[in-house]
């Protein structure tokens, strides 16, 4: 400790030592006490993760106490609450996945082109309003979006596909993908800002235009910081729960057409857990197999991400 | 070899930002075959103007070049002139050294690859890192990081990517700022046997630097308003020791700067 290490010779008078003593205990004091409400707070999430954690897993033993685990991993129906009941979780997992998939394939070129025009192309007072007007859409409540897709884009995607069900994967994932693009941009925009001026000054001076730096030199150095945003941005659409369950519909299929019905892993939970089926019965259990089989794929995307921007962070 | 060919020529060039003037009418012809230093104060414009010489500025916004550049006879700020162009033959080399996080040898043909040149690429960059004095020190491990490389090479590494895309002027924006005794003194046997070929520019703060290196100097200030000019220009050697103007020779021997 600092105080600890004073030399009282290097205070001139004995009385304002002392004083200046106590002030010094009071303040170590108050830092103790800061100290240990920071560490209560930081334990509130810890906890609560934890917590979730193992309700997720205890009621997930109980649920394949009932299921085995073969038929919930590699059944291809999911018919719960249905006779014949069929537990294979596979239809949901390829909707969730479908969803997710065209929401990326949305959101990864516009967001990265954004990212690319606002790091590189944009002048100072251009990039000042677009950003935060491009954070704006991170903000609207998904549940706008869930009606927007709904109400407004499968009507106009009628047009274009005639048999496309009113609830369908397409509309959903577009709109989607719509919600995730800031996510995308703004976060890979970081990355790409980050990237020292030296190494675009050392590109222009070999005669790069400002595609080639953007793209061989800004883009590539600021890899690690692209891929964990289009990652967040995947583990924010297979979560995203709203949008699907108002816009998706809710018949779980195994299918890779975005113009059929479908159901996510959290349309399914969000139906169940509004619905009355009756609590302890296997049909209520699944939710809890489910949530968690959620919980542990983006857990396993944000561990990807973290090892990936450990591995591939420049040092410049 | 034939020294009196200029390579590079400014006439009454004057650098704004915005409203703020940074050059004032400085006019000078640089020698082909030689090394021109550019030495002065902080803050007097040196490194401004070495970028003038490329288009650099073109690139902070704001920044308005009047007068002109002639390079071989031709103004490089001319309607019409592609910036990529000149500076793809009029390399730079700058201050810290500032290799791409790539290999060694993705370093050296970045050059020649966005501009199109791609046949013969290892013959090119093996060349290039013959040049820059670094194949015997790298040629066996071409594929590894450029950031595994001292200081030292990696500022000769950014030297190789110049010279890889065969320019005919060098500028050099105090290249040895960022190094230790030793690497500067390889940087600088290596401009010496660079200059046989090429005109080079090199801007420098350090004196016995400027000295030791160059053929002609010029040395620049700061005015009163700030816009930086130049007071003298001529062969190094008349610089240093007989300086035609008082400020040049107050300078010089250290009484201010």
């Amino acid at each position: 400790m600092l105080s600890g290490q004073l030399n009282p010779q290097e205070f001139p008078v004995g009385e304002s030592f002392s004083s200046l003593r106590r002030i010094r205990q009071w303040s170590r004091l108050r830092e103790a006490v800061i100290n240990r409400l920071l560490f209560a707070c930081a334990l509130v999430s810890i906890f609560t993760t934890i917590g979730i954690v193992v309700m997720l897993v205890a009621q997930t033993v109980g649920f394949f106490s009932k299921v085995s685990p073969l038929e919930f991993f590699t059944g291809t129906k999911w018919t719960p609450l249905f006779q014949p009941q069929h537990f294979g979780v596979l239809p949901l997992v390829g909707g969730t996945l479908l969803t997710a998939g065209i929401a990326i394939l949305i959101a990864l070129p516009i967001g990265l082109a954004s990212a690319v025009y606002l790091s590189e192309y944009a002048r100072d007072k251009v990039r000042r309003v677009v950003k935060p007007s491009l954070e704006i859409l991170a903000g609207i409540p998904t549940v706008v979006y869930g009606y927007f897709a709904l109400t407004f884009v499968t009507p106009v995607l009628r047009n274009v596909f005639p048999n496309m069900i009113v609830f369908n994967a397409l509309s959903a994932g577009l709109v989607m993908g719509v919600m995730i693009i800031p996510m995308v941009s703004s976060l890979s925009e970081d990355a790409m800002v980050a990237v020292p001026r030296s190494l675009r000054d050392a590109a222009y001076g070999l005669g790069a235009t400002r595609l080639e730096v953007a793209t061989r030199v800004v883009m590539p150095a600021a890899v690690s910081g692209i891929v964990a945003a289009c990652i967040l941005a995947l583990s924010r659409a297979v979560g995203e729960t709203m949008i699907v369950a108002i816009a998706a519909g809710s018949t779980p299929k195994l299918t890779l057409n975005p113009l059929e019905s479908i159901q996510t892993m959290t349309a399914y939970i969000v139906q169940i857990s509004l619905g009355e089926t009756p609590h302890g019965t296997v049909e209520y259990y699944t939710i809890f197999a489910v949530g968690l089989l959620l919980f542990i794929m983006t857990l396993l995307m944000n561990l990807f991400s973290q090892w990936f921007v450990r591995r591939y962070r420049e040092k410049y | 070899m034939e020294s009196n060919i200029a390579s590079l020529e400014a006439r009454r060039l004057e650098l704004w930002y915005g409203r703020f003037q940074a050059l004032r009418d400085i006019s000078m012809v640089i020698p082909r075959n030689r090394i021109t230093a550019i030495i002065g104060p902080s803050g007097c414009g040196k490194s401004s103007l070495l970028r003038c010489f490329n288009r650099m500025n073109d690139l902070i916004p704001g920044a308005i070049v009047k007068g002109e550049v002639l390079f071989n006879g031709r103004n490089i700020y001319a309607a019409g002139v592609d910036p990529t162009e000149v500076r793809y033959r009029i390399g730079m080399v700058f201050q810290k050294p500032n290799p791409f996080p790539k290999s060694i040898f993705e370093n050296v043909a970045f050059g020649l690859k966005v501009n199109g040149i791609t046949d013969n690429l290892e013959e090119a960059v093996e060349q290039a890192l013959h040049r820059a004095a670094l194949w015997d020190e790298v040629k066996d491990r071409l594929l590894k990081s450029a950031m595994e490389l001292s200081g030292g090479q990696q500022q000769r590494l950014c030297i190789a990517r110049a010279l890889a895309l065969k320019p005919e002027v060098i500028l050099m924006d105090e290249p040895c700022s960022a190094l230790d005794p030793v690497a500067t003194l390889k940087v600088e046997d290596l401009m010496r046997n660079l200059a046989e070929e090429y005109a080079i520019i090199i801007v420098t703060h350090n004196m016995q630097q400027a000295a030791r290196v160059s053929d002609m100097a010029a040395f620049m200030m700061m005015q009163e308003d700030r816009a930086g000019a130049l007071v003298e220009y001529g062969p190094t050697s008349q610089l240093f020791t007989n300086p035609k103007d008082k400020r040049t020779e107050d300078y010089i021997t250290g009484r201010f700067g």
